[in-house]
C-alpha cells in the first residue's frame, strides 16, 4: 500500500458569522476577512505536519490547490511540493493535482514539475485535474472548454517530458513555435500521473484508457464500487487489467487518545458543509458547459433548490457510511479494513483534519496514525494483496508501458 | 396575423444546420435573438411580421441550432448569418434587408454591418452588447443563477412572470443553461464585447436606430450611447419602464419603434 498524509490547509481564521451573512465562503466572499498573520501563522504550521508526517511513516505527502476560499489555502500547490522537495527526504510528493485548465503555458508547468522532480531526486507523483467550477471563474478560464485544455495540456505535458526537443506544438488552445524546457523530470520515463475525481464518469473513463491511477476523493462506499467498475470495464477495453494498483482513496480520517475527543474534532469536517468547496452558489462551482451534457437535468434543479445537494449528507450519516471514520486507533482499523475489502484501493490518502482542529490535535491524529493505524493497515493491505503501484512496478501508463525511475538507478 | 403562420426549417449554413423561423411578408428582416435564446412565440414577433417577412434563426448552438464544435467567436456568428442573408430566398440579391439585434443579437448585428454596411437597409440595436461601457460594466451572468440572470434583464417582474411563470419549468431552465453554455463558448472573454468593434462601427454607413429600455440593468445605458456616437448615422431612442428585454416587456411599443425607422 501507499499511505499519504492530507490536509486541505483550511484557514480557519475568518470570521465565520460574516461567511454565513453572505451566504457564500467561495468565490465572492470578499478576501477583507483573510488574515494573513494567521496565514502565515497556518503555513508553517502545516509544514510543520507534513515534515511529522514524514517522520511517522507516512509514505506520501498529497498536496491540492484551490482559489478564492477559506477552506483550502493553497494558491499553488508547486510551492509546497517545491518547499517539501528541499526539506523532505523520503516521503513521495504526490500532487492531486495541478489544475490543468487553469494554464495558460502548460510548457512553464512540465518546467516546474521537472525541477520539483529533480530537487526531491525522483520522488515526483504528477497528478493532473480540471479544476473545480469556481476555480475557473477565479482564474478567467473557459468552463466550457475546460475538458480540452485539460486533455491537451496534458498531451503537451507528457511530450514535453519525454519528447527530445526543441519541437513545435499546434494545438486548438496552446500553440507553442519552440518546446525545448531546459528541465527535464529525473524521473524516466516521466513521473507517475495519478488523477483524482468525483463526480465525473468522463474523468474516470479517461484515466482507465490512459492505464493511469485513479483517486477517488472520500465517496461513499457504494459509489467507490461503481467507479471500479467503470474503470475496471474501461481498462479491460484498453487492454489492461486494472485492480488495485491503479486504486486510491481519499479517507476523512480523525484519530484521537478518546472517542470523545476524536468524534468532536471529526465534526470540523463539516466546517465546510462538509464540501470540498466551501459554501458557494451552485453555478459557481458548475459554470455552464463544466459538466457533462447528461448531468445538465439534475444540475438546473439542482442550482434553483429543487434537488438537495448530492453532496451534501449529515454527518452522523457520513460517519455511519464511512465517508468520515474517527476513533481512537483501535476502532477506525476495522472500519478502514471493511473500506479495504470492500473497494480494494492500494493508494490511501488520509485527510486527517480540517476547521478549527488545534495544531496539538493534528499532531496528535498524525502521530497515531503513523504509529498505530498505518502499521496494521500494511498487513491488512498485503494479507489482500493490494499492492500499490511502487510495490507492483506497475507501468506509468498504457503510452509509457515501464515504472517509473530516477535516471541513473538501475532496476 | 395568426401565430401558426411561423414555419421553421433547418437550413445549412457554411458548415451549420441553422434552425430558422419564418413569418409574415413583406421586406426583409432577419431578427438576432438575446444570449438566452428566443421563446418560441412572442407578441413582438408577430407584431413585426405585420409588415415584415421576419426570418429568426436560433444562433449557432443556441436552442435549436446544433452546435458547431469549430465555431468559437461571435463574428464566427456575424459570417453565418452574413452566408444566410446572400443564400436564403427570401434576402438573397434584396437590397432592402433589415437587421434587428437583441441584447447579444445586437452584437452580432453590429459585426454583421462592419463587415458588409451596404448590404444592409437598416440596422436597429436593441441594449447591444459588444462594447465595453467605460464606466460600468456588463453584467456577468456567470455569477447568476438562470432565474436571477433573466429577472435583471426585466424592469418590471410580473412581465417575467407571466412569460416564464414564477417559478420556470426544468425544461427552461436547461433551456438556458444550454444557451448559457453556448455564450461561453463564443464570448466569455473578454466578456460581452469586442475590443475592436467601436473603431470599426465608424465605417458603418448604414443608418442605424439604437434602442435602450431605461432600466437596463444587464448592458448599461452608456453603452449605447456610445454605439449611437460611433455609427456615423444612428441616434438613440430610450424605452421607459423598460429592462434589457424590451421585447418581451414592452412588444408593441418597440414594435412602433422598428416599424416606423424601418419604413422611413
Amino acid at each position: 500500500m501507499h499511505l499519504m498524509y492530507f490536509t486541505e490547509q483550511p484557514m480557519s481564521a475568518y470570521p465565520e458569522q460574516e461567511g454565513r451573512e453572505f451566504g457564500a465562503t467561495a468565490l465572492m466572499f470578499s478576501n477583507r476577512f483573510f488574515d494573513p498573520i494567521a496565514g502565515s501563522r497556518l503555513y508553517n504550521e502545516y509544514l510543520e505536519h507534513y515534515r511529522l508526517a514524514e517522520e511517522v511513516g507516512f509514505d506520501g505527502i498529497m498536496l491540492n490547490e484551490h482559489h478564492n476560499a477559506p477552506f483550502c489555502m493553497q494558491a499553488k500547490c508547486n510551492i509546497f511540493a517545491s518547499i517539501l522537495a528541499a526539506t523532505t527526504k523520503r516521503v513521495k510528493i504526490v500532487l492531486l493535482g495541478n489544475p490543468l485548465p487553469l494554464a495558460d503555458n502548460p510548457v512553464r508547468l512540465a518546467e516546474e514539475l521537472a525541477m520539483i522532480d529533480m530537487v526531491s531526486r525522483g520522488r515526483l507523483v504528477s497528478g493532473f485535474v480540471r479544476g473545480g467550477g469556481q476555480e475557473q471563474l477565479a482564474t478567467g478560464v473557459n468552463p466550457a472548454y475546460n475538458r480540452e485544455r485539460f486533455e491537451e495540456a496534458h498531451e503537451l505535458i507528457v511530450k514535453a517530458w519525454t519528447q527530445v526537443g526543441p519541437f513545435r506544438f499546434e494545438g486548438t488552445h496552446y500553440q507553442h513555435r519552440v518546446v525545448n524546457p531546459w528541465a527535464m523530470p529525473l524521473q524516466k520515463p516521466h513521473p507517475r500521473v495519478w488523477i483524482p475525481g468525483v463526480l465525473s464518469k468522463e474523468t474516470i473513463v479517461w484515466a482507465a484508457q490512459k492505464g493511469y491511477p485513479y483517486i477517488a476523493l472520500s465517496t461513499e462506499i457504494e459509489a467507490t464500487k461503481k467507479i471500479w467498475q467503470l474503470y475496471d470495464k474501461v481498462a479491460a477495453e484498453s487492454g489492461h487489467a486494472g485492480g488495485p494498483e491503479f486504486r486510491g482513496y481519499l479517507q476523512r480520517c480523525h484519530v484521537a487518545e478518546s472517542e470523545e475527543k476524536a468524534m468532536e474534532n471529526a465534526r470540523q469536517f463539516m466546517w465546510m458543509q462538509g464540501e470540498f468547496t466551501g459554501l458557494a452558489h451552485p453555478v459557481w462551482s458548475s459554470p455552464s458547459g463544466y459538466f457533462s451534457p447528461s448531468y445538465r437535468t439534475a444540475f438546473v434543479e439542482y442550482a434553483v433548490g429543487r434537488r438537495s445537494n448530492p453532496r451534501g449528507a449529515a454527518f452522523e450519516d457520513q460517519i455511519v457510511n464511512q465517508q468520515i471514520v474517527a476513533g481512537t486507533p483501535r476502532t477506525v482499523i476495522p472500519k478502514l479494513r471493511r473500506l479495504l475489502e470492500e473497494t480494494r484501493p492500494s493508494i490511501m490518502g488520509f485527510w486527517a483534519s480540517d476547521g478549527f482542529v488545534s495544531n496539538q490535535d493534528t499532531r496528535t491524529c498524525i502521530r497515531l496514525l503513523g504509529e498505530e493505524v498505518l502499521p496494521p493497515l500494511r498487513e491488512i493491505g498485503k494479507e489482500l494483496g493490494l499492492w500499490s503501484p511502487f510495490e507492483a512496478n506497475a507501468p506509468v501508463s498504457r503510452a509509457f508501458p515501464e515504472p517509473a525511475r530516477p535516471a541513473g538507478d538501475t532496476p | 396575423m395568426t401565430t401558426d403562420t411561423w414555419v421553421s426549417r433547418t437550413i445549412p449554413i457554411a458548415g451549420v444546420a441553422l434552425h430558422v423561423a419564418r413569418a409574415g411578408s413583406g421586406a426583409p428582416l432577419l431578427l438576432l435573438h438575446h444570449d438566452i435564446g428566443a421563446p418560441e412565440r412572442l407578441p413582438f414577433y408577430d407584431a413585426l411580421a405585420r409588415d415584415f417577412t421576419v426570418l429568426l434563426p436560433s444562433h449557432p448552438g443556441f436552442d435549436k441550432s446544433e452546435r458547431p464544435s469549430w465555431l468559437r467567436g461571435v463574428r464566427d456568428v456575424a459570417i453565418v448569418y452574413q452566408s444566410l442573408l446572400a443564400q436564403h430566398e427570401v434576402t438573397r440579391g434584396r437590397a432592402d434587408v433589415s437587421v434587428v439585434g437583441l441584447g447579444f443579437g445586437g452584437w452580432i448585428a453590429a459585426e454583421m454591418a462592419t463587415m458588409a454596411p451596404a448590404a444592409l437597409k437598416r440596422l436597429v440595436l436593441v441594449n447591444a452588447m459588444g462594447i465595453k461601457p467605460e464606466h460600468g460594466d456588463i453584467a456577468d451572468q456567470a455569477l447568476l443563477s438562470y432565474i436571477d440572470y433573466v429577472r435583471l434583464g426585466f424592469a418590471d417582474q410580473s412581465a417575467f412572470d407571466r412569460l416564464f411563470g414564477a417559478d420556470p419549468s426544468t425544461s427552461t431552465l436547461e433551456q438556458w443553461d444550454l444557451n448559457r453554455e453556448m455564450t461561453f463558448r463564443i464570448a466569455w472573454k473578454p466578456y460581452m464585447y469586442n475590443p475592436t468593434l467601436p473603431h470599426l462601427l465608424g465605417g458603418v454607413t448604414t443608418p442605424a436606430l439604437v434602442v435602450w429600455g431605461s432600466d437596463d440593468r444587464i448592458v448599461p445605458r452608456e453603452c449605447g450611447e456610445r454605439y449611437a456616437k460611433a455609427l456615423p448615422q444612428a441616434r438613440l431612442q430610450i424605452v421607459e419602464r423598460a429592462g434589457h428585454f424590451i421585447e418581451m416587456e414592452r412588444p408593441e411599443s418597440l414594435a412602433r419603434l422598428v416599424g416606423d425607422f424601418l419604413c422611413t
